[in-house]
């Protein structure tokens, strides 16, 4: 499980993140949704040690996180897809797939996964000696996700994976997210701020709001309650 | 001119060429990882020179030895340099110009260091008779260095496109140059990454200092600051950060300054111009270098 707790990050003078605290258990799929700067990015950063936090504790199955290594984070299962997609452009998308288990020692199983990815994939499988940076936009999204999923996460972490995509490729992409969910037990943890999509396959999900958790509760209750609606679902109170 | 004589020049672009290519790759890659203009390389190689010196045994024939001891302590120097001028400031999120500052430092550092160690009187380089030996090729008569040179040129810079293109390391730096952050949530080990590219330039200039040492055989502190001058802007011709483009872009500079000698001889005394015309010349018509890189990225 992973727990945050009293997490403060600046950013030179200033505050992003202003001292929350959260829970992601094992096996959910929990969503961190809010606008722009509510420090969303900021949070997942935090937990793969991009960013250096000035006072909190960030834990992983009780192990502290702040001051280790991004690899050494990597490498207790913790994976990050980046906001905009970042695959490795004049990469091949093989390669990609290759470095996303830049930390795995165990070969055997590696063909076994990069199948894995191209049958959840199949365009990946297509276009697999084609430079990544040829690919669309949705296309590299899922090769984002792929490649993540070559590191065999057990908590799988996703900034904004429908960032600038068309309607069905997102629901594709949340569909294979929901799917390693179920089928391997994966920790999702997502941050969308297309939150109407997001809370609905979501068990928990957090209302942030400009450094703070503003709300919190089972994806169906935030739904349903008046003030996210107003604020991120698009729909006015009357 | 002769045929002979042309071809005579010929073999000469080569060799110099060559020499000039093994040094810019080492620019290259560090600027291709760190985007840092390693000023310190010339002088790395310069202690190449000094190790070759010392560590060239009295018996010439355990050469191979020598070279191999004195390739793996001139790595080991670049990745010192690396984890005392650099890694502690990029540790500290430094910003770019301190790094550069650094570099700057870190070469008037290693060569006021050459000085103190080996005083500023020239050394002579050890003169390896398999190496400088004259042959005749037809109605050409070359030293052995001219086959040789390029030979293991093409060798080195073949196993260094392998280890770029086709090894897990090569493909960590190739990451990492392009994207460090993606990189690091890849699990890649950065700092790992960053001292292994010094060592493999450190050691590619190693074998360049070697075969300059043996063609121009005096050794003195100051000895890396032309050439690393004109290796450098071979990289930068060629187009910074791309290995092929260092390697071209040596050549190149290794014949124009030849032949403009060699047509020319009333102007040999400014033969190191060209490379600085030809650097104007080129960034003029092509501002990333004849490989830029190439910019593919759908945002």
């Amino acid at each position: 499980m992973l727990e945050i707790k009293d997490l403060v990050v600046k950013y030179g003078g200033i505050t992003a993140l202003n001292g929350i605290s959260m829970k992601v258990e094992e096996g959910r799929i929990i969503t961190l949704v809010g606008a722009n700067g509510a420090g969303k990015s900021t949070t997942l950063r935090s937990i793969t040690g991009l960013v250096s936090p000035v006072s909190g504790s960030i834990t992983y199955d009780g192990r502290e996180l702040i001051g280790l290594n991004t690899k050494d984070i990597v490498k207790m299962g913790i994976t990050l897809v980046p906001e905009g997609r970042h695959v490795f452009a004049d990469m091949t998308v093989d390669e990609n797939l290759m470095i996303g288990a830049y930390l795995r020692k165990d070969k055997e199983n590696f063909r076994k996964d990069i199948d894995f990815v191209h049958e959840m994939f199949p365009i990946l499988k297509e276009r697999s000696k084609q430079l990544s940076g040829t690919l669309s936009g949705g296309e590299q999204q899922m090769l984002a996700v792929g490649r993540a999923l070559m590191s065999k996460p057990k908590v799988l972490m996703m900034d904004e994976p429908s960032l600038g995509l068309a309607p069905l490729v997102v629901k594709d992409i949340f569909r294979i997210i929901q799917k390693v969910n179920e089928e391997q037990n994966m920790t999702v943890l997502l941050i969308e701020q297309n939150a109407n999509a997001a809370l609905k396959i979501a068990d928990y999900g957090y209302v942030m709001e400009t450094g703070n958790i503003g709300l919190e509760g089972s994806g169906e209750e935030l739904l349903s309650n008046e003030r996210v609606k107003e604020l991120y679902l698009g729909k006015s109170k009357e | 001119m002769a045929w002979s004589d042309l071809l005579q020049q010929l073999c000469n672009g080569l060799l110099l060429g060559s020499l000039f290519a093994l040094v810019a790759v080492g620019y290259t890659m560090v600027y291709g990882i760190l985007r840092l203009i390693n000023f310190a390389h010339c002088d790395i190689f310069m202690m190449g020179m000094y190790f070759a010196f010392f560590f060239v045994a009295k018996d010439f024939r355990l050469w191979p030895l020598s070279f191999i001891a004195v390739i793996a302590a001139t790595a080991v120097l670049g990745v010192g340099l690396e984890k005392v001028a650099y890694s502690t400031l990029r540790r500290q999120n430094a910003p770019k110009i301190s790094m550069l500052i650094s570099a700057i430092g870190a070469s008037y550092f290693l060569e006021n260091l050459a000085t103190v160690i080996f005083t500023a009187k020239p050394k002579t380089f050890p003169q390896i008779p398999f190496f400088v030996d004259m042959m005749q090729i037809g109605s050409v008569r070359l030293q052995r260095l001219a086959v040789a040179v390029p030979i293991i040129t093409v060798i080195f810079v073949c196993i260094l496109l392998f280890l770029i293109n086709k090894t897990k390391s090569g493909m960590a730096m190739r990451a990492i140059s392009k994207d460090l952050d993606t990189a690091k949530l890849m699990g890649i080990n950065v700092n790992g990454t960053i001292s292994f590219t010094f060592a493999i330039g450190s050691a590619i200039a190693a074998v360049g200092a070697i075969l300059w040492g043996l063609k121009y055989p005096q050794i003195s502190p100051l000895v890396g600051v032309m050439p690393g001058l004109k290796c450098f802007i071979a990289a930068v011709i060629g187009g910074i950060g791309n290995v092929k483009g260092a390697v071209i872009g040596g050549l190149l500079l290794g014949f124009i300054e030849v032949m403009a000698v060699a047509f020319f001889p009333e102007i040999s005394a400014y033969k190191d111009i060209f490379s600085f015309v030809l650097l104007i010349i080129i960034l003029l018509f092509r501002p990333n270098g004849l490989i830029g890189e190439k910019i593919a990225e759908k945002v």
